[in-house]
């Protein structure tokens, strides 16, 4: 094949950087055999809970393999309004204010394929999921960095959000709790937000994926202030709190016109999710919430064992308030988050995300991520020690 | 709850430096829980859960569980009839039951021959035992909340994902 293959790549497409990530992935599957601990992961560890899959298998005996509504099954939407309005308090009709998407990811790509011209800025805060700043670009908005730092717990401040702020910003992304620092905004921070994004007036989209995994207190969704659910477009999804990242299945809930204009995008392109998946999340939604309340009790015992080792080691960390993620500073260890967790990999077999692969607000930090067992997470964290204590090479 | 107790009850197998590191106690205190448990006769004993499918002398042991319905007395009701059968050292686990029958009573021995003598000998000849039903185990799929031998693959995830 030719390198001239390339001149039918699409411009914005070829202008897009490779995944910090990715480049760190290669790395470890050099590694592949030799005892590694993986704190590098963005899921669960725990399998899909057996009635959630069995309920996928019952609906495959029965011969659930067709195509549903482009909006998703009436009978998950219904379920998911009651869901929404039980745990975040926001009411939305299942008729026309609820859409099933694959995964979060697809929802948030609608939501900005729907809303965003070419050329509109879009506000996202930082560090962030790696695909927040790629999707804007595929969508040709602009994107605007708004930072978030260790000294506030990396909670997004109605400050931050004022001095990033420019003309023609039209969209705020938002993802709280936040991977992959587990960063969060209490009801008073959210506030402040929201009084912003009216003044400015800005549509939120809020992904909320990670709040099931809440920790201290609870969870504020922006879509239950004043004056916002008719601004917000609400995501949210199964993979983190159900433990169901394969099934790739998630939803976003907003106004009737905007989840139309959303829903327009997904017909041409997806057309509906999975029914299998849709049958699972149904059962996951009706009697699956013990499970997640297990599952955040493990989580709660874990982040609290990894945050005492980390600062005990000497990698200064907050407590996230939640997510399944720890972002420690590795600034006292004289690397930077690349030589660290390269170093870390190679001389003590365990992997971490440099921070910066989740923007240059995560530079001098890595992600470590908590969702694995006891004995790994303990061992993981003396060979951490053992790494941090050795001169450097 | 006692936090040592929960862990222990979670089943996940950790031993005590492991369980001080996740409860955030130093050793000795959770040896001071433990003991504490055995104190209050919480805990009653270690019993490690084995899947001996493979293991030859396992496989040799057999298994049983019998229904026994016996007469009640006045004054102890069911209490010292089952104490009485419970004491055997064939016996497993014992348990007053609702519903058609009184005791459900859990039995090994070394053969089919053995189980089936203390049943027809000991058990059913006990004063006051009006009918056994003995149905033996033929293979065992879960144990004590863990699954046996399910192929299920636990290491598919990928090491690094966003």
């Amino acid at each position: 094949m030719s390198t001239d293959s390339k001149r039918w790549v699409a411009g914005h497409v070829a202008a897009l950087p490779k995944s910090g990530i990715r480049d760190f992935f290669e790395l470890v599957a050099k590694m592949k055999g030799q005892d590694v601990i993986s704190l590098g992961v963005g899921e669960p560890d725990f399998v899909t809970p057996w009635n959630i899959r069995e309920a996928a298998i019952f609906a495959l005996e029965r011969g659930k393999t067709y195509y549903t509504s482009n909006l998703g099954l009436i009978e998950l939407r219904r379920a998911i309004s009651t869901y929404v309005t039980e745990h975040f308090g926001v009411d939305y009709r299942p008729d026309d204010q609820v859409i099933v998407t694959v995964g979060v990811s697809e929802a948030l790509d609608l939501a900005l394929r729907a809303f965003c011209n070419p050329g509109d800025k879009v506000m996202f805060h930082q560090p962030c999921y790696v695909s927040y700043h790629p999707s804007i670009a595929l969508v040709h908005g602009q994107a605007v960095g708004v930072p978030t730092y260790a000294r506030d717990n990396f909670a997004l401040t109605a400050e931050a959000l004022r001095s990033a702020w420019q003309p023609g910003c039209k969209i705020l992304m938002l993802n709280l709790p936040c991977n992959p620092t587990g960063g969060t905004c209490d009801r008073v921070q959210l506030e402040a937000i929201a009084v912003f994004c009216r003044e400015k007036d800005l549509l939120v989209l809020s992904d909320e994926i990670y709040s099931e995994l809440t920790f201290e207190g609870t969870h504020t969704s922006i879509a239950s202030l004043p004056g916002m659910a008719e601004r917000t477009i609400f995501l949210h999804g199964f993979s983190k709190a159900f433990a169901m990242t394969g099934w790739r299945l998630g939803y976003a809930c907003g106004p009737a016109v905007l989840i139309d204009a959303m829903m327009k995008v997904h017909q041409y392109t997806m057309l509906c999710a999975s029914i299998i998946a849709q049958e699972a999340a149904l059962e996951a939604l009706t009697r699956g919430w013990d499970h997640v309340l297990k599952m955040r009790e493990q989580y709660h015992r874990r982040r609290d064992l990894v945050v005492r080792r980390f600062n005990e080691i000497g990698l200064k960390c907050h407590s996230p308030r939640g997510s399944f993620y720890a972002f420690p500073s590795v600034a006292g260890t004289g690397r930077n988050e690349k030589e660290f967790s390269a170093g870390l990999l190679t001389e003590q077999k365990v992997a971490v995300v440099p921070g910066s692969a989740f923007g240059d607000n995560g530079i001098g930090h890595v992600r470590a991520c908590f969702a694995t067992s006891y004995e790994q997470l303990i061992v993981a964290c003396d060979r951490i020690e053992r790494f941090v204590q050795q001169p450097k090479a | 709850m006692n936090p040592v107790l929960k862990l222990l009850l979670e089943g996940g197998n950790l031993t005590t430096a492991q369980i001080a590191q996740v409860a955030n106690l130093s050793v000795s205190e959770v040896e001071q829980h433990l003991e504490q448990l055995k104190k209050d006769k919480v805990l009653l004993g270690w019993r490690p859960v084995l899947d001996l499918s493979n293991e030859a002398a396992a496989a040799a042991t057999v298994r049983a569980v019998i229904e026994v319905k016996i007469t009640p007395e006045r004054g102890g009701g069911f209490n010292r009839l089952a104490e009485r059968l419970a004491r055997f050292d064939e016996v497993e686990s014992c348990y007053l039951m609702s519903g058609g029958y009184d005791l459900l009573v859990f039995v090994k021995g070394a053969s089919l021959q053995k189980v089936a003598g203390f049943v027809s000998e000991k058990l059913s000849t006990i004063e006051g035992v009006i009918s056994t039903s003995t149905h033996f185990m033929l293979r065992c799929y879960k144990d004590q909340g863990f699954l046996l031998d399910t192929g299920e693959a636990s290491t598919t995830r990928l090491t690094i994902t966003p």
